[in-house]
């Protein structure tokens, strides 16, 4: 088996907790000993809510937040010291949430694109020969290097931002929530363009998202983070058919679905005073299942 | 004609910049039966949230002017009736429960403060008089309608102190306070995560079905529309193009768009078609 394109190894990220005096009163353990490994050409989702860590855990991989413990391989490499190298930069790059902010409103989209290249020396004639490369390989007009974020819809500056992530060649792309400020018409044509990319030039995605339904479509494995913690991972389509942790299953049955076989999917999480449980409740009930007889849908 | 609480027929608007109009809403009409719950679906520019605010009064003229239609609330036209009498339905009678959690408190008073403030004024405009005492009465009642734990103390909070289900919540309670007939609500629980939605959309469906109150939710979620609506309408560009039960609408959407919408939502069963982009519309 060859080498993984990422390995996470026991990763862990503790931010101090300060009192309005700028005194150290605790910490809070952000990312606790994450470990999960990520092949080649395949997409890894990781799951959470809000605070689960998996934003801290994308910006590690990226170099942008050191970790206080535990290592990051990538493509075999332990990036823990030399995280801002240039060599670490051209292998992994990001895309973000919200392309309205991620793109900055006084560069057209090709000098967005053209960011990376300048900063890896790419000659002029170069750049331009690329950034038409890169539009093409989004589906975008050539004629939209000259255009500005404002003058493009929601989808088009997120397929600028995808073309700046690729313009160095990396190998492994972080989605960091890609469609969430999309509509879900725009949104399957990204994720179609998503797939059709990694496919042509061979990428490996980490896909970070909250939206179950979409991560069961396109990640093929699959991390459950709670608070800081993998609660649960394993290829997409057995974890969500089978869910073996409380967390996961609570989640799985809070998806708002639209077809009678996804109700089935969703597992019967009890309901405590008529009500569904938040997360520390379900997880302080147990396995408890004597009242599992009221679904989630109630009454 | 059916005897519809909330009455929207063929409502035209269009918005005036630099002295071009372009036409937003065209035509739009929908009913909304008392004790029902009606789901109105769409895309962003769909035109969803201008129909709302239109119903309730929040359009800006200029830029936004109604060129056609009635909106007719219990039988009479809130377009064409005096602003007075408007103002005694609106926040009362029918009331909005709105999207962020965040932006739609206010920062630097308590809760009861914020409640205790809007419930003055409900009363003051349907003429009725009530106490400080009696207005926290009924801040509390409300608080414990939508399931706080302890209302006196969340009534006693700043937004800050509470979560952002607690925060979604409150605004449900602002708008049950003076017993409205029907709810309208904008995208409520989009900005929470999606365990804390769940809750959030149980506890609407279970006082609206509880208390017989009409709803109308606005929302841009599919599975959203299949949860708490049992008649929905779906709004392309300024248009209604298609509405029927909601279950029907699942099972056989009729029209291409409606078909292409849902055929985009990914399924928690999976078995999404990727990396067609050519092949998508």
């Amino acid at each position: 088996m060859s080498r993984p394109m990422l390995e996470v190894v026991d990763l862990s990220k503790t931010f101090p907790i300060r009192n309005a005096f700028g005194r150290r009163s605790g910490d809070v353990k952000a990312v606790d000993r994450v470990s999960f490994r990520v092949e080649r050409g395949q997409v890894y989702g990781l799951a959470g809510e809000s605070g689960s860590g998996k934003s801290t855990i994308a910006r590690m991989i990226m170099g942008l937040t050191e970790p206080t413990g535990g290592n990051i391989l990538l493509d075999g490499h332990n990036i823990a010291g030399s995280s801002r190298s240039r060599e670490h930069r051209g292998k992994v790059q990001m895309v973000f949430q919200n392309p309205g902010s991620s793109l900055n409103p006084r560069r057209t989209a090709g000098q967005s694109i053209a960011v990376p290249l300048v900063a890896h020396g790419h000659s002029r004639a170069d750049r331009a020969r690329r950034i038409a490369e890169l539009l093409e390989m989004v589906q975008l007009p050539a004629d939209f290097a000259q255009r500005f974020p404002h003058e493009l819809s929601g989808g088009q500056k997120q397929r600028v931002a995808i073309a700046r992530a690729l313009a160095m060649s990396p190998q492994l792309v972080v989605l960091d929530e890609p469609t969430s400020a999309l509509d879900v018409s725009v949104q399957a044509r990204i994720i179609d363009l998503l797939v059709d990319l990694g496919r042509e030039l061979g990428l490996t995605f980490l896909f970070i998202s909250h939206d179950l339904s979409l991560m069961r479509n396109f990640a093929q494995v699959v991390g459950v983070l709670y608070l800081g913690r993998i609660v649960e991972s394993g290829p997409t389509a057995s974890v969500f058919g089978n869910p073996q942790h409380d967390y996961t299953r609570l989640l799985l049955a809070s998806v708002p679905v639209i077809s009678a076989e996804e109700e089935a999917m969703r597992p019967v999480v009890p309901l405590i005073n008529g009500e569904i449980p938040t997360a520390e409740q379900l997880i302080g009930l147990g396995r408890t299942r004597d009242a599992a007889d009221t679904s989630i849908k109630g009454a | 004609m059916s005897e519809a609480l909330l009455s929207v027929r063929d409502v035209s608007v269009e918005f005036t910049n630099y002295g071009i109009a372009a036409p937003v809403l065209r035509g739009v009409s929908l009913d909304v039966p008392a004790h029902t719950q009606v789901a109105l679906v769409g895309e962003s520019g769909s035109g969803k949230t201008v129909t709302m605010k239109a119903i309730m009064g929040l359009l800006r003229d200029p830029p936004a002017r109604i060129t056609a239609g009635q909106i007719l609330y219990d039988g009479r036209d809130l377009l064409t009736m005096p602003p007075a009498e408007r103002l005694k339905l609106r926040g009362t009678s029918m009331s909005m429960v709105f999207q962020d959690p965040m932006s739609s408190l206010n920062p630097v008073f308590t809760i009861a403060d914020q409640l205790g403030t809007i419930l003055k004024y409900a009363d003051r405009r349907l003429g009725r008089g009530r106490s400080r005492r009696e207005r926290m009465e009924r801040v509390h009642e409300v608080l414990a309608q939508v399931r706080m734990r302890d209302p006196e103390r969340v009534a006693a909070s700043y937004p800050i102190m509470l979560s952002g289900g607690m925060r979604q919540r409150v605004l449900i309670a602002m708008a049950l306070l003076s017993e409205p007939k029907l709810l309208i609500a904008d995208e409520p629980g989009t900005a929470l995560d999606v365990t804390t939605q769940a809750q959030i959309l149980k506890l609407l469906k279970d006082l609206v079905t509880e208390r017989g109150l009409a709803l109308l939710m606005i929302t841009h979620n599919l599975g959203v529309v299949r949860e708490t609506s049992s008649y929905v309408y779906v709004m392309s560009r300024g248009q209604v193009v298609e509405h029927r039960p909601t279950a029907d609408l699942f099972a056989a959407p009729r029209e291409e768009y409606t078909r292409a919408l849902i055929a985009a939502v990914p399924r928690l069963t999976g078995g999404m078609r990727l990396g067609t982009a050519e092949a998508r519309p």
